[in-house]
């Protein structure tokens, strides 16, 4: 889908599209329950945030910077598990 | 500016392109599911919004750009990073609908059929995924106004 619409911002909103979540949520209410799938849903809406800090910095990266492509967002997938880390302690430690 | 869809962008993949977007996609599926189960639904529900995807994408969108200016005889300098640096703005738009996706599966999963949960919580990020990006571009009001 990403490939099929103009301007690239507006296809870009498709890298942050449900897929892995859509099958992977299906499979667990399937074998485990609503009730842990719904747990699963709650932290993902803290790997979401993370996924938009991870996002605008590599947008940030790309425009301003001359590293190649893949080694910037390959790099910062780190951002991406220390933001979901640092956000689930916050939030989530104390709903356990 | 418009939304436009273009097919010129799926004529340019290759099969194999395509092909690895499936494998990191199912990859991260699995990955997902033996993270929840070795440390918990909490640890395991980050990594539904891993960006698995996205370095592929991304790397692909920038290769696609210098081919394409390179045949329109256009020197790509740094066209193809800032196609992949726009690509990644939309993402980060996209992710304010993922985190609304997940807060619908969260809130509705628990009183109503699965299916319907899943079905409200896709529609959800799709109206909040555009709408972001809609807000972004300051062109909100050009969707709400009557077409003549």
């Amino acid at each position: 889908m990403g490939d099929l619409f103009r301007p690239k911002s507006f296809a870009g909103i498709f890298g942050a599209a449900p897929s892995v979540a859509l099958a992977t949520l299906t499979l667990t209410i399937a074998q485990k329950g609503p009730q842990y799938a719904g747990i699963e849903a709650r932290s993902m809406i803290l790997g979401a945030v993370a996924l938009g800090i991870y996002s605008m910095a590599v947008m940030w990266t790309l425009m301003r910077g001359r590293l190649r492509t893949p080694v910037v967002t390959l790099a910062w997938t780190a951002l991406w598990l220390a933001a979901s880390f640092a956000l689930a302690f916050a939030f989530l430690r104390p709903l356990r | 500016m418009t939304i436009s869809a273009n097919s010129s962008g799926l004529r340019q993949m290759r099969w194999h392109e395509l092909l690895a977007r499936f494998m990191f996609g199912g990859a991260m599926t699995v990955i997902a599911g033996l993270i929840a189960q070795r440390f918990g639904p909490v640890i395991g529900g980050l990594f539904l919004a891993f960006p698995a995807i996205f370095p592929a994408s991304a790397t692909l969108i920038d290769k696609h750009e210098i081919q394409k200016k390179q045949r329109e005889g256009v020197p790509p300098q740094l066209r193809g990073r800032h196609a992949a640096g726009a690509d990644a703005m939309g993402t980060a738009l996209g992710s304010i609908g993922l985190a609304i996706f997940a807060a619908v599966v969260w809130l509705v999963l628990p009183s109503a059929p699965a299916w319907l949960a899943l079905t409200a919580a896709l529609l959800a990020w799709a109206v909040g995924a555009v709408t972001a990006w809609a807000i972004w571009k300051k062109r909100l009001w050009r969707f709400l106004q009557p077409s003549r």
